[in-house]
């Protein structure tokens, strides 16, 4: 059985500088209540991997607007202006990395592989500086494996074992990247009993997810 | 008819019964606006949705529910909700019948450039990188110009998206097959001719005896 913590006590166990995969896309299934409570802590330098930087004022764009992000791992900071200004003027190491590779690196991370053989950026910038591997005759880059200290991720439900259930769009980033880090950290809308969510239906098993989020207080979202 | 709609709707003609298409943001998700909805086609946004549906009412928006824009959308019945990694296998692994995306430049060799103008624009390359290197087709929908700037180029200069030849361009003016040889023109916008097409084309375009004016869905 887990306990829940409060959402101030999760963001005390993330360290300044710490690697952080934070799940969601544009803000959809990303834990908002642990980046809100990241933000008021005044956490610092994190290397954050995530699939975008949402917009200012949303998700993952609210740790951008404060200050506490050094590196940035992600795919897409196109909708983020903020994100943008702060690479050009170098507040942020940004590494851009395509979609489908950013996901496969950090499932390799957490499924023990060391690496990922893709025919993605072949050709592109995204080839500078990697090894060109040929299998079978075809052409692939190789990805090397992302891992973080922290993953914080998003579900719909949660049960006390850790179990999670996911909803439509949300899922994203979030099952793969509950594999890959050190401590996972699970913020659900719902936290039910155990034995609630059939077993077909959790998309994360709970031996994965170290820590659970206490559920938002009534009334909030 | 603007030509937004004009290239939506000439792209829709590419899509046929049954196939898994993912839809770029922006112009290219005009053209499901085109597309029978009893065609039986799934579209699939890569954040994790195979049967994309049409934007809800007001006030029945789902906030785990959008595209890849960001956009609320619904789902259509027998949809099915994936994670990234299972959007990705999709679209990676040949599984996807067709992408459609923006572009920014496509030259003579037909290859896309549309993820960055340095110094200027560095969105990230989303999902395009791996859209065009995976999915069976790949369509270019976008002006024929920007500024008075021919987009379709002898060599493009803006960072390449892959090195895959693209399969089809269609503009406001003209559709455009790129082959091992190079680019030929194989339609034409309503009313607009050949030389007009020509004269608004930096890359070398082959022309054939017949150019036919498009048809439109």
């Amino acid at each position: 059985m887990k306990r829940a913590l409060k959402a101030d006590a999760a963001a005390e166990l993330v360290t300044d500088g710490a690697t952080v995969l934070i799940g969601g896309f544009m803000g959809v299934g990303s834990p908002h209540r642990m980046i809100d409570a990241l933000v008021a802590r005044g956490v610092r330098r994190l290397t954050i991997v995530a699939n975008d930087t949402a917009r200012p004022g949303v998700g993952i764009g609210k740790l951008v607007t404060a200050g506490a992000v050094a590196r940035l791992i992600t795919s897409h900071i196109g909708l983020n202006p903020e994100t943008q200004a702060k690479l050009i003027s170098g507040e942020i190491a940004v590494e851009l990395v395509p979609q489908g590779t950013l996901i496969e690196r950090i499932r390799a991370g957490g499924v023990g592989l060391g690496g990922v053989l893709t025919a993605t950026g072949l050709g592109t910038e995204v080839e500078d500086g990697k090894q060109v591997i040929e299998v079978d005759g075809r052409r692939f880059l190789l990805e090397h494996p992302i891992r973080g200290d922290f993953a914080l991720i998003a579900a719909r439900q949660a049960d006390y074992n850790g179990n999670l259930e996911y909803s439509l769009t949300a899922h994203n980033f979030n099952p793969v990247m509950a594999l890959a880090a050190d401590t996972v950290i699970a913020e659900a809308e719902h936290i039910v009993p155990v034995g609630v969510i059939p077993p077909d239906a959790v998309k994360t098993p709970g031996v994965l997810v170290d820590h659970l989020l206490e559920r938002a207080p009534q009334g909030a979202h | 008819m603007d030509a937004k709609e004009l290239i939506s709707r000439r792209v829709a003609r590419e899509i046929r019964s049954g196939m898994l298409v993912n839809l770029g943001i922006g112009l290219p998700s005009m053209v499901a606006n085109y597309v029978p909805a009893n065609l039986g086609v799934f579209f699939q946004a890569e954040n994790g949705i195979i049967g994309l549906g049409a934007r809800p009412p007001e006030g029945m928006e789902d906030e785990d529910l959008t595209d890849a824009g960001g956009g609320f959308v619904t789902a259509v019945p027998g949809a099915a909700s994936i994670d990234s990694a299972m959007s990705f296998a999709l679209i990676r692994g040949g599984h996807l019948d067709m992408t459609v995306l923006g572009g920014l430049e496509v030259d003579a060799r037909g290859y896309l450039a549309n993820w960055k103008v340095p110094g200027k624009m560095v969105p990230g390359m989303g999902g395009a990188m791996d859209l065009v290197a995976g999915a069976r087709r790949v369509v270019v929908a976008m002006q024929h110009a920007a500024r008075g700037a021919s987009k379709i180029v002898p060599l493009c200069k803006l960072p390449l998206t892959a090195t895959r030849r693209v399969d089809l361009i269609v503009t406001d003016l003209a559709v455009i097959r790129p082959e091992e040889d190079g680019l030929h023109l194989i339609e034409r916008a309503p009313g607009v001719s050949i030389a007009e097409v020509l004269a608004a084309t930096t890359a070398p375009l082959h022309v054939g005896d017949n150019v036919p004016e498009m048809e439109l869905a």
